[in-house]
């Protein structure tokens, strides 16, 4: 236990001065990833806890982004109100794919997500009076306060601490320990008298509304939202990031988030084959990680130990 | 107190030489271009056509050398935003230039409109970028307004006595804008559209539209496609048997070089209307076209490798004029909006009209084989002096809401 507290204050050490050493750009793909972190975190409590895999988790993020850039520019309101309708939209957009989803599982969920995004993607590409169609909606500029990376830096710091922490707790919670349960054994869990739609629901609600807080610090980061935001590739793009930081591992998401952003910006760098490069990284990792980055680690760590103990 | 002195003026000292520093080192140029996704065959050539003009010029302008750092933005606004601010934050270029799909156009110039940075659009067409919503630094060297082309193509319909047009195209901001443009200058002139056909972008089988095209019998059909969506509509309209029965006119893009380069005599005879003919007799056309080819196995150019040529030499032109002083941006943007060309491939005197974007004499050009049995767009008419704004004043002109599906800007009778 003392590890982890030891652990958990070297990261929070590290995440604190990056900024004071890292060129102003560096610091802009260090939110980037932050934000993406909180994205694959809020599929993986459904992928990795939950047992059922999103394919439309793009979908809420971007709505959450289009609601803040929409109230922002063309209402006219203000920053914060943006963000809390943002969440709110997309937690309940998420509540919409929840009562239509959750009654199926494995490849059909799959597809009926993706089926659910791919609404919300034709929606914001056709309805161009509202979200500008392919042209999307630019915003006025990120607020003063935050103008520059450093400080938005660590105002997305301060807010997706905390929300970790609370993801961290939910899935750790009984109720978390449940979703595992209906992941492991849907009919046990079922005849041990477990509410197994309602567990679901609620655990699609709070991934939704984890996903809108991404959407809304990411309409903010970019001030510009058009549908490629809510696309499938978004909706996969988080998907692969939890999957490479490790499914069910919850942290492993900024790991992969990581990993994968800062990947595709060194190598887009050298080649302009880098999807290929990215591809074939996804399909080594596949192989001789499928349990992803951080559940690799915890995989050998556990093997040590195991031969180091007697 | 020493100590604070000695700070300053050593701070004083360094800040001089790195001015002095700048003006010999290269000036920087980021150019983002799709070379992935599903825009990177116009990609390929943007960078293509940008590259040889400096390579042309020696990779110099106004004493400096210039170096050109390229970027992909995989046809993904997010992305091209991201590699916009590696561009502008880490590899500290002077100035943008490039993009070829509006989306990832509108995301750089929303970026670059924080930030002051110079952002050169010679493909980006998105109409209200210089005219409602036009932003100081961004200037559509060598390019065209979405909707500046499409209005003497509807002018020269009406002169062939065409009164009835039917109107596919893709249903995003680009198709309704050039639509508008056409429907607006037709309505007016005294014709009436029967019918507007909006289909999404990636269509495989027009086979819906063209039976309905067909069973309106209009007298003349506009065409506003792009990339491969271009090569299907123009294939299917010549083997659902319409081609000669009916006479097409597309968009420039619709007919593009990119596009034809590949077709048969399916797209032979379709009219369009654009600055540049790649078919063109002039000598300065003719020079550029060879030159182009002997530099790209055999390629004849297309728009986007055409206008970020231009779009680079008028950038070059501004440069030399301020000595390569570019990092005074405010002399450097006045300069280029200034600068006129009166040597480039078009043979004629272009220059940019107050809001950014240029005024070029305007062909009318009809797809036909050159002598060498390759399909080429020729010019058969011309209209002089065509701004962004056509005939309309530009005050008038923008009050009147943007081009939408809802808003055509047709004329009731």
């Amino acid at each position: 236990m003392k590890r982890a507290a030891l652990w958990i204050l070297v990261a929070a050490l590290v995440l604190l001065v990056l900024p004071q050493v890292l060129p102003g750009y560096q610091v802009s793909i260090a939110t980037q990833i932050l934000i993406f972190g909180v994205l694959a975190m809020s599929i993986d409590v459904l992928a990795g806890f939950a047992g059922r895999t999103p394919l439309c988790h793009g979908a809420i993020f971007g709505t959450a982004a289009y609601v803040v850039l929409y109230w922002t520019t063309v209402a006219g309101g203000g920053i914060f109100t943006g963000v809390a309708l943002g969440v709110l939209a997309a937690t309940a957009l998420a509540a919409v794919f929840a009562l239509l989803a959750i009654r199926t599982s494995g490849v059909y969920f799959l597809l009926l997500t993706l089926a659910l995004g791919m609404i919300v993607w034709g929606v914001c590409l056709r309805w161009t009076g509202v979200t500008g169609g392919e042209n999307g909606i630019r915003g006025l500029g990120r607020p003063e306060m935050v103008a520059d990376h450093v400080t938005f830096y660590y105002v997305t710091l301060g807010v997706v601490a905390p929300v970790t922490l609370l993801m961290w707790r939910f899935v750790h919670s009984p109720f978390g320990l449940t979703l595992r349960g209906i992941r492991d054994s849907e009919t046990r869990m079922r005849s041990l008298g477990y509410n197994v739609p309602l567990h679901l629901f609620l655990a699609f609600l709070a991934s939704g509304f984890f996903a809108g807080i991404a959407g809304a610090l990411y309409a903010i980061f970019n001030d510009y939202v058009s549908p490629s935001t809510v696309q499938l590739t978004q909706s996969v793009a988080g998907l692969l990031m939890a999957i490479t930081g490790g499914i069910g591992t919850l942290l492993g998401a900024f790991v992969g988030a990581g990993a994968i952003i800062l990947l595709e910006n060194t190598v887009s760098a050298f080649t302009a084959r880098w999807p290929i490069v990215l591809g074939i990284t996804f399909i080594v990792i596949m192989i001789f990680a499928p349990e992803g980055i951080v559940g690799r680690i915890r995989l050998l760590r556990a093997r040590m130990r195991r031969v180091s103990s007697p | 107190m020493k100590r604070r002195e000695f700070i300053a003026t050593s701070l004083a000292t360094a800040s001089l030489s790195s001015t002095a520093r700048a003006q010999s080192a290269p000036i920087r140029i980021g150019l983002m271009a799709p070379l992935t996704g599903v825009a990177a065959a116009g990609g390929r050539e943007i960078v293509d056509g940008f590259t040889m003009y400096w390579a042309e010029a020696n990779n110099m302008a106004g004493g400096r050398k210039v170096e050109i750092l390229i970027e992909d933005d995989a046809s993904n606004p997010d992305t091209a935003l991201q590699k916009a601010r590696r561009l502008v934050e880490q590899t500290k270029v002077d100035f943008l230039a490039g993009n070829l799909l509006a989306n990832t156009g509108l995301a750089v110039a929303n970026y670059v409109k924080g930030n002051g940075v110079p952002y050169f659009i010679p493909v980006i067409a998105a109409n209200d970028l210089t005219q409602r919503a036009r932003i100081k630094n961004v200037i559509r060297v060598g390019g065209y307004a979405a909707s500046q082309f499409s209005p003497p193509l509807a002018d020269w319909a009406l002169k062939q006595g065409y009164r009835r047009v039917a109107m596919i195209a893709q249903d995003y901001t680009f198709g309704h804008e050039q639509c508008g443009g056409f429907a607006q200058a037709f309505t007016e002139g005294g014709g009436t559209v029967i019918g507007q056909f909006w289909h999404p972008l990636n269509t495989a089988d027009y086979s819906p539209y063209l039976g309905q095209v067909a069973s309106l019998k209009p007298d003349v059909v506009f065409a506003m496609e792009t990339g491969a969506d271009s090569t299907r509509l123009v294939q299917q309209y010549a083997s659902f048997g319409l081609k000669g029965r009916i006479p097409l006119l597309g968009a420039q893009n619709t007919i593009d070089q990119s596009v034809i380069r590949t077709m048969g005599p399916e797209c032979e005879g379709i009219i369009s209307a654009a600055h540049f003919a790649e078919g063109a007799d002039l000598p300065a056309t003719q020079a550029f076209v060879k030159a182009y080819g002997a530099r790209y196995d055999n390629k004849i150019p297309s728009l986007y490798g055409f206008t970020h040529y231009i779009g680079a030499m008028w950038i070059a032109k501004a440069i030399n004029a301020i000595n390569g002083k570019v990092e005074d941006r405010d002399l450097f943007l006045d300069t280029v909006m200034k600068t006129d060309l009166p040597d480039s491939p078009l043979g004629k005197p272009v220059r940019l009209d107050a809001y950014g974007n240029p005024v070029y004499d305007v062909f009318i050009r009809r797809v036909m084989r050159n002598k060498d049995g390759k399909y080429v767009n020729a010019p058969i008419g011309s209209y002089p002096q065509v701004s962004q704004f056509w005939k309309y004043d530009p005050e008038t002109f923008m009050r009147q809401p943007p081009y939408s599906r809802e808003f055509q800007g047709i004329k009731k009778a």
